[in-house]
Formats: C-alpha cells, sequence, structure tokens
C-alpha cells in the first residue's frame, strides 16, 4: 500500500511538471517582450530538473539549475537589457505563408516522433545500474567522466576556452 | 490487491518530443534573434530529456555523460551567439534576422 501511494505521488508530480512546462514553453515562443520569454524559459527549465530528480539524476538536476537556468539564461537577459531591443514588429504578408508551412511541419515531426515512440518500446542491452546505484550518482558520473570519457572531457575543456577567447574577441571594439 | 503502474518511458519521451517541436515552431516563426537562440536553448534541453530518460530506463550512465557534454556545448554557443549579437547590434542597429543578409546572394 505504501508503494501505491509513492507510484501515485510519483503520477502526480510528472502530470504536474509536464503541464507546467508545456504552458510555459508556449508562452515562450508567444510573448512579444523578449525579457518574458527568458522568464519562462527559467520556469520550463526549472520543471525539467525535478523531472530529472524524478528519474533518478540528481546530478544533472543540479547542472540544470545552475548551468542552464543560473549561467545562460541570466547572460541572455544580461544581452537583452544591454541591447535596448524594441518590441518586434508585426510581420508582413509573405511571412505569414512561411509560419504556415512551418508550424505545419512541424506537426508532421511530431507526429513522426510520436509515432515511432508508441509503435516500439526502446530497444537495447539493461545495463548494470539500478536506481538504488542510480539515486547516488555523482559519484558514479564522476568515476565514468574521468575513465572511460576522458578524451571527450578534455576536447569539452578545450572547446569552452575557445568560445571564451572568441567571445571576448568577437565583443571587443574595432580600433 | 490493486496496483498502481509506474510511469512509462513512453510518456517521458511524448514529453520531450512536444517540447522539441515547441522549440522547433519559435526557431521558425520568431524575428527576434535573441527569442529565436532562447527556441534553440529549448530544443537542446528536449533532447536532455530523452537522454535522461533512456539512461533511467536502459540503465546505463552514457545518457547522463551526453547530456553533460551537450550542457557544455550549450554554455559555449550562449558566450559566442550572444557575442555575435552584441557585434550585430552594434554595426545594424537591430537583431531581427529579416533584415540581417549579408551572407545572403
Amino acid at each position: 500500500m505504501a508503494e501505491n501511494f509513492g507510484i501515485l505521488f510519483q503520477w502526480l508530480i510528472f502530470l504536474g511538471m509536464a503541464f507546467v512546462s508545456i504552458v510555459a514553453s508556449l508562452l515562450v515562443i508567444t510573448r512579444k517582450n523578449p525579457i518574458h520569454s527568458a522568464l519562462f524559459m527559467v520556469l520550463t527549465l526549472l520543471c525539467v530538473a525535478v523531472l530529472y530528480i524524478l528519474l533518478y539524476s540528481p546530478f544533472i538536476a543540479i547542472i540544470q539549475v545552475v548551468v542552464y537556468a543560473g549561467a545562460i539564461v541570466m547572460l541572455i537577459v544580461f544581452i537583452i537589457m544591454l541591447l535596448d531591443l524594441e518590441v518586434e514588429l508585426r510581420s508582413k504578408m509573405k511571412v505569414v505563408y512561411s509560419k504556415i508551412v512551418g508550424v505545419f511541419l512541424a506537426l508532421l515531426f511530431l507526429f513522426g516522433l510520436l509515432y515511432s515512440v508508441v509503435a516500439k518500446p526502446p530497444t537495447g542491452e539493461i545495463g548494470s545500474l539500478t536506481p538504488d546505484r542510480m539515486a547516488n550518482n555523482v559519484k558514479t558520473v564522476g568515476e565514468s567522466l574521468f575513465t572511460d570519457y576522458v578524451f571527450p572531457f578534455e576536447i569539452s575543456a578545450i572547446l569552452l576556452t575557445v568560445a571564451i577567447i572568441g567571445a571576448v574577441i568577437l565583443s571587443k571594439k574595432r580600433t | 490487491m490493486w496496483v498502481v503502474p509506474t510511469i512509462p518511458p513512453a510518456l517521458y519521451l511524448i514529453l520531450s518530443g512536444i517540447l522539441f517541436m515547441i522549440g522547433v515552431i519559435g526557431a521558425i516563426t520568431r524575428r527576434n534573434a535573441i527569442v529565436v537562440f532562447i527556441c534553440i536553448e529549448l530544443m537542446l534541453n528536449a533532447v536532455n530529456l530523452s537522454f535522461i530518460t533512456f539512461s533511467r530506463f536502459l540503465q546505463s550512465i552514457d545518457g547522463v555523460i551526453f547530456a553533460f557534454f551537450v550542457m557544455a556545448v550549450a554554455a559555449a554557443e550562449a558566450a559566442v551567439g550572444l557575442a555575435i549579437f552584441v557585434m550585430l547590434y552594434r554595426s545594424r542597429e537591430t537583431v531581427n534576422v529579416d533584415e540581417v543578409n549579408l551572407l545572403k546572394w
């Protein structure tokens, strides 16, 4: 009986977070003011972080809040405030056709995705990482990152360094 | 006794697909370059959700590692992309993607 209550609680959290994240992401793409879009983006990211905890990945949930909601969206809000953007202008007639075609193609893409998800359950070899071991997965992630994936890890370090240098050079005032 | 079934992985994947599609629609229909950028981040986030779902239900750590690398690439992309927007605004006084056609021929 106690397990039933636990699973019921998981369902409640999942449905609530799914609903809030879909509504917030719809608000992201419909608001005229870009700063409202950025703030609803934070709400979507926090809901997805709660879903990560539900999937037994607390490490990625914390990284999501710190890196995405904390760093990237903060950078976007900062740039919006620096640029002093005007409210988006009403689009012209020829843009409307492209919008209709784009939305239609995106819906077709969604139906393809849904069919491929529902038609067959995910196949693949079941690994050895049970939810009990997954729950304290910071240690597991660290071990895997510094043994099996140490080369991609170094590559991503170089990528971040190059990105920092590129950002500094691009935003430097031309002399 | 009546037993509540656990959440199936298909529901997480469907949610990930819906979020990805909302990001695609936003990136296609919006004309403000910064909002297009936010929509691209939304799409990366949806892909991360499906990575973590597969990692949980196939009981493997690889999905978590890949989500970690996707976040590192997203951070690098944010730094360079926003620097490009600042430079663009300095030279053209706008970030509307319809008016920026320097590379079009």
